[in-house]
């Protein structure tokens, strides 16, 4: 038996000991699905990020008329091709690009788009159509569909205090842990156990009491596996002291410890800049290049990347044409990023966002989002996306 | 006649909770003379005065200020949003008129504004306050011509030529419609019609302006004519689907966060007949059998606020450092005058997630016992050790909490010869369950009792 094999083994058994047998309809340890287990790192761009800021359609000219006072300057932009490049904030993630590890969707959307925050950030966290609402996240339809290793609420973890709606499905939902430890200690009190261990009876209903109840032996069983589990590692690389990078820390220590995890989600918020959008969106975007680019060197060096791949989206592009504040308003279409270290096409996927052929405005969308957690779905997380996306994607040709 | 459950539902829904002595004396009124009672506490109106200086003008927007009067400026800031923050907690804790709190927490989530002017902020409760059981339109131009609401929907950089259209979107999706209810052209043409309307940064007033104002004709939900904000204010009230859309609201924080179509619709007739007065609508929900039917009783899950709210109003508690209460606020998801985005927090079961729930679970005990629940059933060498060391631990917790709960006052409150179950039924909003009642049969005492109730998944609810 190899050492880390045994280091699991060990872990996953003397955790096991301490769970109570009521419990254990809980608990799946999936141990076949450890070796060459794929993660998937979801991180939320919250407020609308402006794409044309962020990938930077430089060798175009219209983007510079369209932005008299709030484009990137030529000589500004990280070069990517002769077309595109990135706003200098992202900088750190040049290095990451020229690796093969990241690539650039352009122009990702969905029909009838809507210019609504939630309304908007709720379609994708649902992959609904834009006249059709679901209660149900996308993540949380992957763990209500059965698969072998989504049966504990710790397949998918946000690391927040809250769970986004993309996490719930209709009977599972994923497990919010910003800090594994404090969660671990709360629910050891005897009395909580105790409750827990009560007699069985009408509280597990579909009203507000049973949800309560059904979230706190969830919480019970999966703090202490989480806790368990994640302890015996300690991150050693560098990261930058922001919140962002804090959570990509968090997740790093999931991974690298092997929990079985499947998908980790993350956000970052202050991306809706109607006013004054340069310094406020380079601010958000250094966090956000500087957290990705420590995580995924962090991963190298741990030999987990080819066994992750990062994804970022936000609920919406800007306006092309700037507004009299120096900012942008609510827009359509956007850019998405994936990394990881074994991407099929590393680099920049299709053509830049054209900013002749606009629609009242707005960017037309050449990449229907859901293809993108279509090629996820099936490809990475080994599902079929039909049953989660409720109609058949073919997907891209990305991973 | 005994209407003890009536009376709490409504103590629940319409305040933050009834207290013991307060039961005892009222639990024989009908619940509509108890709610002639929980208007007629809330006819005084206390607007919040613990902002006094408006930081933006006293400053200015300095671009040539030194790094050591920003930070000065910022510790400014921060002051006056825990000074603020403090005043609402005490005021919703301590007030007769929780009826008018509760209301103005609604509309504080309703018009939901974060921004970093305390000054602004405490201005717009205030509005908030004034017309919590007002008229709806008053409420909603005051709001709308709000520096705060003005500052934080951009409709101060909205100008003839360059419409900023962040206002008008959300006076229709969040303020008054709903999504649906209007086009994108209906938001390009109102957010010309707002042009104009800002606030003088030098006195902090409203003022319109008429050199930004767009006067050209604009064609909103199928009129033409040179429409300007109070016009398209008046034709979206004068639309029904805004009493429904506020109706729906309403319900939802009152009775079940499942709407029921029919209560529903009989409340925005009621809202739209009285011309959009609000109190008129509070007596029908309030008066309503269907509110006290068994299925809209003890299953709202509290927010954060009304959790703690709740439990100072409950036992009397005294905090000596008010920065904890902000620190619980953060904690549990839910801090006043920092609303996550223009939607407010979305409520309900968002409130729940594995952590906020286990932190929901353990706070009260933090409050009311420096963190222990004495633990009656039978505890493995495990449990000991941890409830062991939760001991050791007290005098810390008593340190960094600083809260004092007045026991004598809540005892005294307790009829001599009450039950357990009985005493559990009052603390409890839901029907006691098998569960409750084996924790409640093994209780050594009352307080063990009490601090035990507090610590339940049933506690979260109203």
């Amino acid at each position: 038996m190899k050492r880390r094999d045994f280091l699991k083994t060990s872990t996953l058994a003397s955790s096991a000991l301490l769970i109570p047998a009521f419990l254990k309809p809980f608990e799946g340890f999936a141990m076949d699905a450890i070796t060459g287990h794929k993660n998937l790192v979801i991180i939320q761009l919250s407020g609308g990020n402006d794409g044309l800021n962020t990938v930077v359609p430089f060798g175009n000219d219209i983007y510079y008329q369209k932005r008299k006072s709030i484009a990137i300057a030529n000589t500004d932009v990280v070069k990517l091709n002769d077309m595109q490049g990135l706003n200098p904030a992202l900088g750190a993630l040049k290095e990451i690009y020229d690796q093969g590890w990241m690539s650039v969707i352009n122009s990702v959307g969905y029909p009838n788009p809507d210019r609504s925050h939630f309304r908007s950030m709720d379609i994708w966290q649902t992959a609904s159509d834009a006249n059709e609402f679901l209660t149900t996240g996308w993540i949380g339809r992957y763990l209500d569909s059965n698969c072998q290793t989504c049966k504990d609420p710790y397949t998918a973890i946000e690391v927040d205090d809250t769970l986004s709606l993309a996490m719930k499905g209709k009977n599972m939902k994923g497990i919010a842990v910003q800090d594994p430890n404090k969660l671990y200690q709360t629910t050891r009190e005897p009395f909580f156990k105790d409750l827990v261990h009560g007699p069985e009876d009408a509280h597990l209903h579909e009203d507000n009491l049973g949800y309560l109840y059904k979230t706190m032996i969830e919480t019970y069983s999966s703090a202490d596996h989480i806790q368990n589990t994640s302890k015996i590692y300690n991150v050693t690389a560098p990261y930058p002291a922001t919140g962002l990078a804090n959570q990509l820390r968090t997740v790093s220590k999931f991974i690298n410890s092997g929990l079985e995890t499947r998908i980790y989600y993350v956000s970052l918020g202050g991306f809706d800049t109607h006013v004054g959008q340069q310094a406020q969106q380079g601010r958000q975007l250094k966090i956000y290049g500087d957290a990705v680019a420590a995580f995924v060197k962090d991963l190298k060096q741990t030999g987990k990347l080819d066994d992750t791949l990062i994804m970022t989206f936000s609920e919406f592009g800007r306006r092309v044409e700037q507004n009299a504040s120096n900012g942008t308003d609510h827009g359509t279409a956007n850019n998405v990023f994936l990394f990881g270290g074994k991407l099929s096409k590393a680099g920049i996927y299709n053509d830049a966002p054209d900013l002749q052929n606009l629609d009242n405005g707005d960017l037309k969308y050449q990449v229907d989002f859901r293809d993108v957690y279509a090629t996820l779905l099936n490809k990475w997380l080994d599902v079929d996306n039909a049953s989660i996306l409720n109609k058949n994607f073919a997907g891209l040709n990305l991973v | 006649m005994d209407n003890s459950k009536q009376i709490k539902h409504l103590y629940a829904r319409a305040g933050f909770g009834i207290d013991l002595t307060d039961l005892h004396q009222q639990r024989n009124w009908s619940p509509k003379k108890a709610l002639k009672k929980l208007f007629k506490d809330s006819e005084t109106i206390t607007p919040l005065q613990a902002v006094t200086e408006n930081l933006d003008i006293t400053f200015g927007s300095r671009k040539d200020a030194t790094e050591e009067e920003r930070k000065m400026l910022q510790e400014k800031r921060n002051q006056q949003e825990k000074a603020l923050n403090a005043a609402w907690m005490l005021q919703m804790s301590n007030t007769k008129a929780q009826l008018r709190e509760k209301l103005t927490l609604f509309w504080h989530n309703h018009f939901a504004c974060n921004i970093g002017n305390y000054y602004y902020q405490q201005q717009l409760n205030n509005i908030q306050r004034k017309h919590a059981l007002g008229n709806f339109k008053t409420l909603l131009v005051e709001v709308s011509q709000s520096p705060a609401m003005l500052q934080f929907l951009n409709n101060q950089q909205n100008y003839k030529g360059h419409p900023n259209e962040n206002f008008a979107r959300e006076l229709m999706e969040l303020f008054t419609l709903g999504r649906g209810h209007y086009t994108e052209q209906d938001i390009k043409e109102s957010a010309r019609a707002f042009t104009g309307w800002a606030y003088n940064g030098k006195t902090g007033d409203f003022t319109f302006r008429p050199g930004s104002h767009d006067n050209k004709p604009k064609t909103f939900m199928g009129r033409t004519d040179n429409f300007c904000g109070e016009d398209i204010i008046d034709i979206i009230l004068d639309n029904k689907q805004t009493a429904k859309y506020i109706s729906t609201k309403l319900y939802r924080y009152l009775v079940n966060e499942i709407p029921d179509e029919g209560h529903v619709n009989q409340m925005a007739d009621v809202f739209y007949n009285n011309k959009y007065e609000i109190a008129p609508l509070l007596e029908f929900v309030l008066t309503a059998d269907w509110f006290y039917e068994d299925k809209n009783v003890g299953n709202l899950i509290r927010s954060p606020v009304e959790l703690l709210v709740g439990l100072d109003r409950r036992f009397y508690i005294t905090y000596n450092n008010p920065d904890v209460l902000l620190q619980f606020q953060r904690t549990l998801g839910q801090v006043l005058f920092r609303p996550p985005n223009v939607a407010g927090w979305p409520g309900g079961r968002n409130w729940i997630d594995s952590s906020s729930l286990m932190y929901r679970m353990k706070i009260p005990s933090t409050i009311l016992n420096a963190g222990v629940i004495d633990f009656a059933g039978k505890a493995t060498p495990e449990d000991e050790a941890y409830l062991a060391s939760q001991r050791k631990q007290q005098f810390n917790v008593i340190k960094r909490v600083q809260a004092q709960p007045d026991w004598n006052k809540f005892l005294q409150g307790v009829p001599l010869k009450i039950s357990h179950e009985e005493l559990a039924q009052y603390l409890l909003e839901p029907p006691i369950n098998a569960r409750i009642k084996a924790e409640v049969d093994a209780a050594p005492d009352i307080k063990t009792l009490v601090i035990q109730l507090v610590s339940t998944p049933e506690y979260q609810l109203c």
